[in-house]
């Protein structure tokens, strides 16, 4: 038992890695994804949005194991799984979480663009002063309810030998033969021991920011 | 083309003399199959105070948007300051202007909004010091000295650590007038200012207005329903509609003897309360 609880835990903590790192990175392209999308040189706006529409059609376990194959390949050495996880996840989150930007971004008013323009802000200036510092306080919220739903899609990367929680059970019921009901049990325990509290605080988030802008 | 004869009483040869700040030529703007402006010459001198009044919808605040940049003309040209806004010569031939062109000639204008736009996220004072730092490379020290100047001049030098959402229009809008006064333009579009305020709040803002026209140099296009307003401050008056300009003089000429139909209907129902109507 105290041997599963410690294989568990190793599994959580790969779990909690995998979902910062990709989520990191889920927020970076995201927001490269989204602006990208605004510019009017059709070139790179219709490209951006099949790619986009691509990752978000097919799904994650299909990308994460041929990123698996593949992306060694690519570089010509092998890559830890923890890395390639993170890669393919952050990836795929990366389309929806530009889509969290995106309406972010059109809440922002007409208004503040023209105000930045007659101000004679450089478009780098605009975005990073005037537009996102409005457009995304709104949207913390949604994006803190995408990093408790990347949390708990880790257990699909199992499938590129990440040992996460729910592989961890498995070795543990393979290699001791013990019954699969209480492993799997604590696994799903684990994971509720961080969403909910997890999912509390983003709501506590989302209602002060809700007083903020009533005032 | 619809500009009118000045009558011989106007300075007419001084005018000439000086080379204007801002040159509309047969400027025409459509969005769509919509004709906003139909090839309107205008000529603002330096320092001179021009206010457009004329219907809703025939084109005055496009005018002022044209010339901010916010919108580009279908066809036809603005100079300013002696250059072209919406072109630039590249080997020999005129072309479409790109965003440095863009951003070096809008320098010389400024432009107050009917909805002012304040940036919520900042306070009073950083509205007004965040383009003088960012865009023209000031000290924060001297920043917030020519900003706090400003802000004593439009009398809200006090409320400099508040947040816009904590001012009332008017105030919101005199904010506004000093965040673009700071940039130092040489022309400054004033659209419909006071349009969004309630009435209790317009003669604060106006009253500012008045005060920067006295001591400046800089020209002003003041896009405007204030009749009296207009009567007051400008140097000369447009009478836009249709997207055409249908008649233009010295304001007193203007207000008390209208020669065209359309302005003398213009004035009449304005009188007989317009404002109301809207």
């Amino acid at each position: 038992m105290d041997e599963l609880i410690a294989a568990l835990l190793r599994g959580l903590w790969t779990t909690v890695q995998a979902t910062f790192g990709a989520f990191a990175l889920a927020c970076v392209l995201g927001l490269i994804f989204a602006m990208l999308r605004r510019v009017r040189i059709k070139w790179i706006a219709v490209p951006i949005a099949w790619l986009i529409e691509f990752i978000r059609t097919t799904p994650l376990v299909v990308q994460a194991v041929f990123m698996w194959m593949a992306l060694p390949r690519l570089i010509g050495m092998p890559l830890p799984a923890l890395t390639v996880g993170i890669l393919a996840l952050g990836l795929h989150y990366s389309t929806y979480l530009s889509e969290v930007y995106r309406s972010g971004i059109e809440g922002v008013p007409r208004g503040q663009w023209e105000a930045a323009v007659a101000l004679n802000f450089s478009p780098a200036q605009k975005w990073l002063r005037i537009i996102l510092p409005q457009a995304i306080p709104p949207v913390l919220p949604v994006m803190g309810n995408y990093l408790i739903v990347m949390f708990k899609e880790v257990p699909v990367l199992m499938a590129i030998t990440l040992g996460e929680m729910l592989l961890a059970a498995n070795s543990y019921i393979a290699s001791t033969f013990a019954d699969g009901i209480v492993p799997y049990s604590l696994v799903a325990l684990f994971f509720l021991a961080v969403s909910y509290p997890s999912s509390l605080l983003v709501r506590l988030m989302e209602r002060r920011l809700n007083r903020q802008r009533g005032a | 083309m619809s500009i009118q004869a000045e009558p011989v009483a106007e300075p007419e040869v001084e005018r000439r003399s000086v080379r204007p700040v801002v040159r509309y030529r047969n400027i025409c703007k459509s969005f769509g199959e919509l004709e906003v402006l139909k090839g309107v010459d205008l000529d603002i001198l330096p320092g001179e105070k021009v206010a457009v009044i004329g219907p809703s919808g025939s084109g005055k605040t496009t005018l002022g948007r044209l010339l901010m940049t916010l919108e580009e003309p279908t066809s036809g040209t603005i100079e300013v300051d002696g250059e072209l806004l919406w072109h630039m010569e590249k080997r020999g031939k005129l072309v479409r202007a790109n965003e440095k062109h863009l951003h070096r000639m809008r320098s010389k204008i400024g432009m107050v909004f009917q909805h002012f736009n304040l940036f919520p996220h900042m306070t009073i004072l950083r509205n007004v010091t965040e383009a003088p730092i960012r865009v023209l490379g000031m000290q924060r020290e001297e920043a917030e000295r020519s900003a706090l100047e400003m802000l004593d001049k439009v009398g809200l030098a006090d409320k400099r650590d508040n947040y816009p959402s904590q001012l009332s229009g008017g105030q919101k809008q005199r904010v506004a007038i000093a965040r673009a006064l700071v940039m130092n333009p040489q022309v400054m579009v004033f659209d419909e200012v006071t349009s969004a305020l309630d009435p209790e709040l317009v003669g604060e803002v106006l009253a500012v207005i008045k005060e920067i026209a006295a001591d400046g140099k800089m020209a002003m296009l003041l896009i405007t329903h204030e009749m009296d307003f207009a009567r007051d401050v400008a140097d000369r008056v447009i009478f836009i509609a249709d997207g055409r300009i249908v008649e233009q003089g010295p304001p007193s000429r203007i207000f008390s003897q209208p020669e065209s139909e359309r302005l003398q209907s213009f004035l009449s129902r304005f009188r007989a309360g317009y404002r109301a109507e809207r």
